[in-house]
């Protein structure tokens, strides 16, 4: 049985790599290259996957809720992920690379029983990604 | 090809077991066992796979669809105290993933064919959480 769980958070960035010079990202991201940022409310979905348990449940709804609050929720939520994510440094803060960043953030160290299946993340209502885990 | 029909119900519950103490039944369901129940609308949305049938060009009759999860669902459900009005919630802890199980057993058996049966059972206990039950692996 799989269980999904959809939680919400709000955060600017704005995507530009050092690999490419300003004119070239300014045509690689349009929009989203614009010099001071912008920001979205993303949505996030969270499934986990297992048998139901003795309680009749896959997992504990407070137990998920705290995992994804403490690890993803507090961490992104009206940030800049440009600015205030270390794990993000690096990379462009695509909702690819924010979803596989959400990924790893949930997977390390993951104790809940039910299996931590798949990530969503939706950028706005047209854009979604996902990652399957395991 | 998959085909999917909705349905919704509304429905009062209360997520508790008898056997334990009111501390140990709020640490494992939280706010859901508040002892006089509390309400959601339940959204169901049943998935069935299959080949068109040749003639009718349809893998299931959808008014078939409907009379059955309006009988096996909807007719015995919406609006009722599933703890105190649904069996086997009576003994069975009404969770939105035992209430999918529950669903699938009773839907199953009327939905399969020769060249049709149902694939999965997705529940919505709210709009930002649900369970897919796709029947005893």
């Amino acid at each position: 049985m799989k269980l999904t769980s959809r939680y919400r958070f709000s955060a600017s960035h704005r995507l530009d790599t050092p690999a490419l010079s300003p004119e070239e990202n300014r045509r690689l991201y349009g929009k989203c290259n614009n010099p001071h940022g912008h920001g979205h409310d993303y949505v996030l979905e969270i499934t986990v996957d297992g048998p139901v348990d003795q309680d009749g449940q896959v997992v504990n709804r407070e137990a998920l809720d705290g995992v994804v609050r403490e690890r993803v929720l507090a961490p992104l939520d009206h940030k800049n992920l440009n600015a205030d994510i270390p794990e993000l440094a690096g990379s462009v803060s695509t909702t690819e690379n924010l979803a596989t960043m959400v990924r790893g953030a949930l997977a390390d160290g993951w104790t809940l029983p039910a299996r931590l299946a798949r990530v969503r993340i939706s950028e706005t209502a047209r854009n979604t990604f996902e990652l399957e885990v395991g | 090809m998959f085909l999917t029909r909705k349905a919704e119900f509304s429905a009062s519950h209360v997520c508790a077991n008898p056997a334990w103490s009111a501390d140990r039944n709020q640490a494992v369901y939280g706010n859901n066992a508040n002892p006089n129940g509390h309400g959601h609308n339940y959204v169901l949305e049943v998935t069935l796979t299959g080949d068109p049938d040749p003639v009718t060009g349809m893998v299931f009759d959808l008014r078939q669809l409907k009379e059955i999860l309006n009988r096996e669902v909807v007719d015995p459900m919406d609006h009722r105290f599933l703890n105190k009005e649904v069996p086997p919630f009576d003994r069975v802890i009404p969770t939105t993933e035992n209430l999918a199980v529950e669903i699938w057993k009773r839907i199953e058996p009327q939905i399969r064919r020769e060249r049709v049966h149902l694939h999965n059972v997705r529940l919505y206990e709210t709009a930002d959480l649900y369970v897919d039950y796709g029947g005893e692996q």
